[in-house]
C-alpha cells in the first residue's frame, strides 16, 4: 500500500498544507522545527488513531485553532481509499472513508497501515517493560483487531480490582490490623466481591496473554532475521515472553486459553494475602516481560548502544514483515533514525527497507539518507513541503 | 456572567447530566422568554418528581404508590423474575412486551471505583424475594460492560445453590443489520457466544 497523497489542515504547525506522494521512497529534509516529524506523526495517526510522541490530542491541533484534520488517499492493490479523520480535543474524533462518515472513528483502523520507526525506539529497548507491552499489544491490534476490546476489557477490570483491593486493605487498616479472614463482615463482602474480579481478570488475561504468546511466537524467526542482517551476522536475537500468569514464572506457557485461565486463577488466588497488603494487583499480563536476548545475555543492561539500535530496529523490521506477511504491506515510516545510526547500519537498513511499496524518510542532513533510498525529494521549511526532485 | 436569578439558573441547569455552559445559558434565556403557564408547569413537574415519586417496596422501580404498576399486575407470573439495574432498563425491556415477568431493580452495578459494593445494592432485598420460593428462573440483565458482568456473576454465584435457574441475556450482533458492519468487537463477541442451529 502508498499513499498518494496527504492534506493536513490545522495539524500542529501546518495550517494548511497538501502533498503528493509516489511509491517508492520520499526523503523530506529540513532543519530541525520545520514540520517533518508533525508530518509523519499525521500519518502514524490516521493508521493507529494514537501519536507516537504524545498521549493526549491537544498538542495536535494548532495552536488557536478548534479541530485538526488529516485527510490521506490511500492506494492498496490498485484500489484508492480517502480517509479522513477530525480532531477536536476534548471530543471523539470523527472519521470518513470515502467521504462517508463512519460511526467509530477506530472504523478506520486498517485502511492505512503504517511501521514507524524513531528515535524513540531506542527505550523499546533500553526502557521499562511497559515499552515492549506496549509495543506488543499495538502489534497484536494492528494484526488482530478484536484484541483492542480484550485489552480494554481486562485494564478496566484491572482499575476495579485494584480499586477494590485498596479499599479492602484501607478497611482491614482502619479497623486496626485485622486479619484477612477474621470474619469481619465489610471485609468478607470485600473478598466475596474479589472472587468475582479475579475470574474475570483470569478471563480477559488469559486471553491476552494467549494473544501475545502467539504473536511472539510468529515474530521470533522474522526478529532473528532482521537483526542478522542488520548487525551483519553479529550474535542471535530472540524474544522470549515471561509472564506473571504462572506464579514462579518457571513453567513453559501455551497459548491454551483455559488452561492460561486456571493459572492465573491459582496465582491470583495464592497471592491473595499479599494482594491485600500492597492493595494491587501482582499478577496478570499487565505485569508481564518480553524478554529481549542477544546470545546467551540479555539486551538490557549488557547490550552495547550499537546493538541496542540494532536490536530496536529489528523488532521494528520484524513487525513490518509481520504485517506484510498477513496481508497489506504497511507503510514504512523513519523517521529522524538516520542521523543516530553509524555508516554501516545506515547502509544495510537502507538495503532492507528499499523494496517496500513506500517508505517515507525525515532527517536534517540529506546526506544522512543512503544512496538506496534516494527517491523523491521534498524540503520542509516553515510549515511549507516543497517537491525539488 | 450574568446578574442574579438568571446567573443562578444557568449555574443550576449546567449542572445537569449532558448540558454544558453553552446549552445551559439556551435553555435558561428560553426559559425566560416562555409564557409564564409553561414555566409554572415545569416548576411543578420538577418538584413534584421529588415529593412524590417513591421506590417500590418490592422491586424498587419508580413508582407513586407503595408498590408500582407491574408488581401490582395480577396477569404477570412470580415464576420469572429480571434484574436490572437502573429503572430505565425496566422501561425498555417493557417496550419489547415480551416478558410477563416481574423486575428488581438493583440502584446500580458493582464499581469498586465510585465505591459501589453489593451492599450498597439492593441484593439482601433481592435475595430476600428469591428466598421466598416462587421464583422459578433469575434472568440477569444487567449492562454488557464490566460492571454489569461481574454483578452478573456475583449474583450467579449467591443464587446457585438455591436451585434455582439463571440465565443472562445474550449479547452480539444487532438484529436486522448487516453482518460487514458491525465492528470487530461486536463481531468477535458474536462469534464467542454463537450456538448450534436446531432444524
Amino acid at each position: 500500500m502508498y499513499v498518494r497523497q496527504v492534506e493536513l489542515v490545522d495539524f500542529r504547525s501546518y495550517p494548511q498544507v497538501s502533498v503528493t506522494l509516489d511509491p517508492g521512497p520520499s526523503v523530506f529534509v529540513g532543519p530541525n522545527g520545520q514540520g517533518k516529524t508533525n508530518l509523519m506523526e499525521a500519518l502514524g495517526y490516521l493508521a493507529t488513531l494514537g501519536s507516537h510522541r504524545v498521549s493526549s490530542d491537544a498538542p495536535l491541533v494548532r495552536a488557536g485553532a478548534e479541530r485538526a484534520v488529516v485527510r490521506a488517499v490511500v492506494v492498496n492493490d490498485g484500489r484508492e481509499l480517502l480517509v479522513e479523520l477530525e480532531l477536536v480535543p476534548g471530543k471523539a474524533n470523527r472519521a470518513r472513508l470515502n467521504r462517508s462518515p463512519v460511526p467509530r472513528a477506530r472504523e478506520i483502523l486498517g485502511a492505512l497501515r503504517t511501521v514507524l520507526f524513531a528515535p524513540e525506539d531506542l527505550a523499546l529497548v533500553r526502557g521499562d517493560p511497559a515499552e515492549r507491552r506496549r509495543y506488543l499489544d499495538e502489534l497484536l491490534v494492528a494484526r488482530y483487531p478484536r484484541y483492542a476490546g480484550v485489552r480494554a476489557d481486562y485494564e478496566r477490570v484491572l482499575k476495579q480490582r485494584n480499586a477494590l483491593l485498596r479499599t479492602s486493605y484501607l478497611a482491614r487498616r482502619a479497623g486496626g490490623r485485622r486479619k484477612v479472614d477474621s470474619g469481619d463482615p465489610a471485609v468478607a463482602a470485600d473478598l466475596r466481591t474479589l472472587d468475582v474480579w479475579d475470574s474475570h481478570l483470569a478471563r480477559h488475561g488469559a486471553d491476552l496473554v494467549a494473544g501475545r504468546l502467539e504473536l511472539v511466537a510468529g515474530l521470533v524467526p522474522h526478529l532473528e532475521k532482521a537483526y542478522d542482517a542488520v548487525s551483519q551476522g553479529k550474535g542471535r536475537a530472540r524474544a522470549a515472553y515471561k509472564s506473571t500468569v504462572d506464579g514462579d514464572g518457571s513453567g513453559e506457557l501455551t497459548p491454551d486459553r483455559d488452561v492460561l485461565t486456571a493459572r492465573l486463577s491459582a496465582a491470583l488466588a495464592k497471592a491473595r494475602p499479599s494482594e491485600v497488603e500492597r492493595g494491587t494487583t501482582l499478577h496478570g499480563p499487565h505485569r508481564d516481560e518480553l524478554l529481549l536476548t542477544l546470545g546467551d545475555l540479555p539486551v538490557r543492561g549488557y547490550a552495547s548502544h550499537g546493538e541496542c539500535w540494532s536490536f530496536a530496529l529489528a523488532l521494528r523490521l520484524a513487525s513490518f514483515e509481520l504485517l506484510r506477511a498477513a496481508g497489506a504491506e504497511p507503510v514504512l515510516i523513519l523517521d529522524d533514525v538516520f542521523a543516530e545510526l553509524d555508516a554501516g547500519r545506515r547502509e544495510r537498513l537502507a538495503d532492507l527497507v528499499a523494496g517496500a511499496d513506500q517508505v517515507l524518510v525525515t532527517c536534517a542532513v540529506a546526506a544522512d539518507v543512503p544512496e538506496a533510498l534516494q527517491g523523491g525529494r521534498f524540503d520542509v521549511a516553515a510549515g511549507e513541503v516543497r517537491r525539488v526532485v | 456572567m450574568y446578574e442574579g436569578a438568571i446567573q443562578d439558573l444557568i449555574d443550576e441547569l449546567g449542572r445537569l447530566p449532558g448540558v454544558g455552559p453553552k446549552s445551559a445559558q439556551r435553555i435558561a434565556f428560553h426559559i425566560l422568554s416562555a409564557e409564564q403557564a409553561d414555566v409554572t408547569r415545569l416548576a411543578t413537574a420538577l418538584r413534584r418528581v421529588k415529593e412524590q415519586v417513591r421506590f417500590c417496596r418490592i422491586c424498587f422501580n419508580v413508582a407513586e404508590a407503595d408498590e408500582c404498576r407491574i408488581c401490582r399486575d395480577a396477569r404477570r407470573t412470580d415464576e420469572v423474575l429480571c434484574v436490572v439495574e437502573e429503572p430505565k432498563d425496566v422501561v425498555a425491556i417493557e417496550r419489547t412486551g415480551e416478558f410477563r415477568g416481574r423486575y428488581h431493580v438493583l440502584g446500580g452495578a458493582i464499581n469498586p471505583l465510585e465505591g459501589v459494593g453489593p451492599d450498597n445494592l439492593r441484593i439482601r432485598e433481592l435475595m430476600t424475594r428469591l428466598s421466598g420460593g416462587a421464583v422459578k428462573e433469575l434472568i440477569l440483565a444487567t449492562d454488557p460492560n464490566t460492571e454489569g458482568e461481574a454483578t452478573a456473576t456475583y449474583l450467579a454465584l449467591l443464587v446457585k445453590p438455591m436451585g434455582i435457574a439463571v440465565t443472562r441475556l445474550a449479547s452480539g450482533l444487532p438484529v436486522g443489520g448487516d453482518l460487514e458492519y458491525a465492528d470487530e468487537i461486536t463481531l468477535g463477541r458474536a462469534f464467542e457466544g454463537r450456538r448450534a442451529l436446531d432444524v
